[in-house]
């Protein structure tokens, strides 16, 4: 990286502030580093650079004129699974590898309107399914810290993007774990908000009582500056949240003397590498040395979440990908002899394997004589889980473990056995399930690759969560380092 | 719980997916031992538990029956496959 410019974005707004350089100039410079660099790391799959240089110099145009917020100017990476106006929207799909949006999404409005430069639409999952980004259409994405390890999924794209220095900020989605596990796996900040803080019209559904989209970026503090802008009440996305708005930098200040952090033992369990445990337990006494007080406490349906995560999840993709069916957007096959040849092979040629899969099982699951056994099951289980973690907030302020129970594993190494990579978002899922708000923050490094602690805070409480992320960031150093490769 | 390759192509049919002869085996394999992993959930009674369909348990919001949308057809029909006159074409359905 130039030292010209800081990597943070407290930094480099301050220096957009000052007249230090020019959105413009910064646009400059980081689309230079993704034409040098992403050919080794495949974090985007659409860059738009005269796009962004067009939104750089009206973002330079903003301040001169005295209007400019927080973020005018600064670019980011979103997520090819939201709508962008005129830009290719893939979802890293063949599905959708022609597909022009016709509108924005709320969150690419938000990010407009507080004039941020998007720099491209970045690698993904196919429809975010997986956890490993090799399940997109345009290639895997790389880890920077290794490239032959994955950098998690789904938005392992966003995640790898901001951790080469290839964006400063990034838009995610979370399901199950999609903003958190590749944060986690490639050492940066990511949260995913409550379910229904941030609008997800126009950003293309999977499971939709579960997803959820949100910020990544380097410091708790940054995911603060980005949630400003993308929370709020939509009235396009039915679980929108109506509430007053508020300024998630502000709670940044308080601190974590007296936070009470409850550690559940089912999160340090035989899957758990026992070094992630120790990286983790490090980093919590980080925050005990400044006042947490922690406690061991018990989810005791937790490691249920997978398995009815894993039915939930597919029944609602089964339903909501039943739109893709070959005529009105997106994939068509060649030469159909019918309709249903046309909607039998354009699916089946435009989806990837594991979505697919996903497919399948989601319509066995909510198929005549399974639906009791297998959905409805599985929602029963879900309110076990949700009752758990409410049972514990009565006792804690927030709760913590890893994020993942091991740092990134090699490429190639789950693609054929669904269920072990499944097993991947073993401490992620419960959350969604419960529609919790969830953070992941850099742990400290095991032979040279990130770890992440996660926290879960209660409903809408992302203000407590982003103020322990910061709390821990001002005395640890691992969400700084920068891969050797992308210094 | 075992998927046979006759359970394979019923619910490749109701999903309105085709799958080749040679990837049935490979899909009954993987949707088997997807399956088998989420019975787990058996090992828990949950006998009375009321079922969650909504995180937050909130009803959706109403809104007043009134048009929200302009006529954007144009648009909207650029990136389909096949349009005449505004309609999408399709395989002929009825001979």
């Amino acid at each position: 990286m130039s030292e010209s410019f800081p990597r943070g974005v407290a930094e480099l707004s301050a220096g957009l502030a000052a007249g230090d350089f020019s959105s413009v100039e910064l646009t400059r410079h980081y689309l230079a580093r993704i034409a040098n660099h992403d050919a080794a790391v495949n974090a985007y799959i659409t860059v738009c650079g005269e796009r962004a240089l067009a939104q750089a110099a009206a973002a330079d145009a903003r301040r001169a004129a005295g209007t400019a917020g927080a973020l005018t100017g600064i670019p980011y990476a979103h997520k090819d699974i939201f709508c962008t106006r005129g830009v290719r929207t893939s979802c890293a799909s063949r599905m959708l590898d022609n597909f022009v949006a016709p509108y924005d999404a709320h969150v690419t409005e938000c990010l407009d309107r507080a004039g941020l430069v998007m720099l491209g639409k970045t690698n993904m999952d196919e429809f975010a399914m997986g956890s490993s980004n090799e399940s997109s259409y345009y290639g895997r994405t790389c880890n920077p810290w290794d490239p032959g390890r994955v950098p998690g999924g789904s938005s392992g794209g966003s995640a790898a993007a901001v951790a080469a220095g290839l964006a400063p900020l990034a838009t995610g989605t979370d399901t199950g774990g999609s903003i958190r596990q590749p944060a986690a796996l490639c050492g940066i900040s990511g949260l995913k908000p409550t379910y229904g803080r941030v609008s997800r019209f126009g950003m293309i559904a999977f499971a939709s009582s579960l997803d959820q989209g949100g910020p990544m970026a380097r410091s708790a503090a940054d995911l603060a500056l980005m949630l400003n802008v993308m929370a709020g009440f939509d009235a396009r996305d039915s679980t929108s949240v109506e509430r007053p708005d508020e300024d998630f930098t502000a709670p940044l200040a308080n601190g974590v003397d007296g936070l009470r952090i409850g550690i559940p033992r089912e999160y340090f369990g035989a899957e758990l590498d026992p070094r992630v445990g120790d990286t983790v337990h490090a980093a919590l006494a980080e925050l005990e040395r400044r006042g947490a007080r922690l406690s061991e406490i018990s989810l005791a349906s937790a490691p249920l979440a997978i398995p009815a995560y894993y039915v939930i999840a597919p029944a609602e993709c089964s339903s909501n990908l039943s739109r893709f069916d070959g005529v009105r957007y997106g994939y068509r096959c060649a030469d159909p002899t019918d309709l249903t040849d046309l909607y039998e092979r354009s699916r089946s040629e435009g989806f990837g394997a594991e979505v697919k899969r996903r497919i399948l099982v989601g319509t066995y699951a909510l198929s005549s004589g399974y639906y009791d056994a297998y959905y409805r099951k599985a929602q029963q289980v879900r309110r076990l889980i949700k009752e758990d973690f409410a049972r514990a907030f009565d006792t804690v302020d927030l709760i913590a473990g890893p994020t993942t129970p091991a740092p990134a594993f090699a490429a190639g190494t789950h693609v054929d056995d669904p269920v072990t990579m499944y097993l991947s978002d073993v401490y992620t899922t419960a959350v969604n399930l419960a529609g919790l708000p969830a953070l992941s923050v850099p742990a400290g490094f095991l032979d040279g690759l990130p770890v992440g602690l996660q926290l879960i805070g209660n409903y809408f409480d992302e203000g407590r969560l982003l103020a322990t992320g910061h709390a821990l960031q001002q005395v640890s150093d691992a969400h700084r380092a920068v891969p050797p490769a992308f210094a | 719980m075992s998927i046979s390759a006759v359970d394979v192509r019923a619910i490749a049919r109701l999903a309105r997916l085709s799958i080749a002869e040679s990837d049935i085996p490979v899909y009954a394999g993987q949707l088997s031992s997807i399956l088998d992993f989420v019975a787990q959930m058996n090992a828990v009674d949950t006998a009375g538990v009321e079922p969650l369909a909504h995180p937050l348990e909130l009803s959706a919001r109403l809104r007043a029956d009134t048009v929200t949308e302009t006529d954007r057809r144009t648009e909207l029909q650029a990136g389909a496959p096949e349009t005449a006159d505004g309609l999408y074409l399709v395989p002929q359905v009825i001979e």
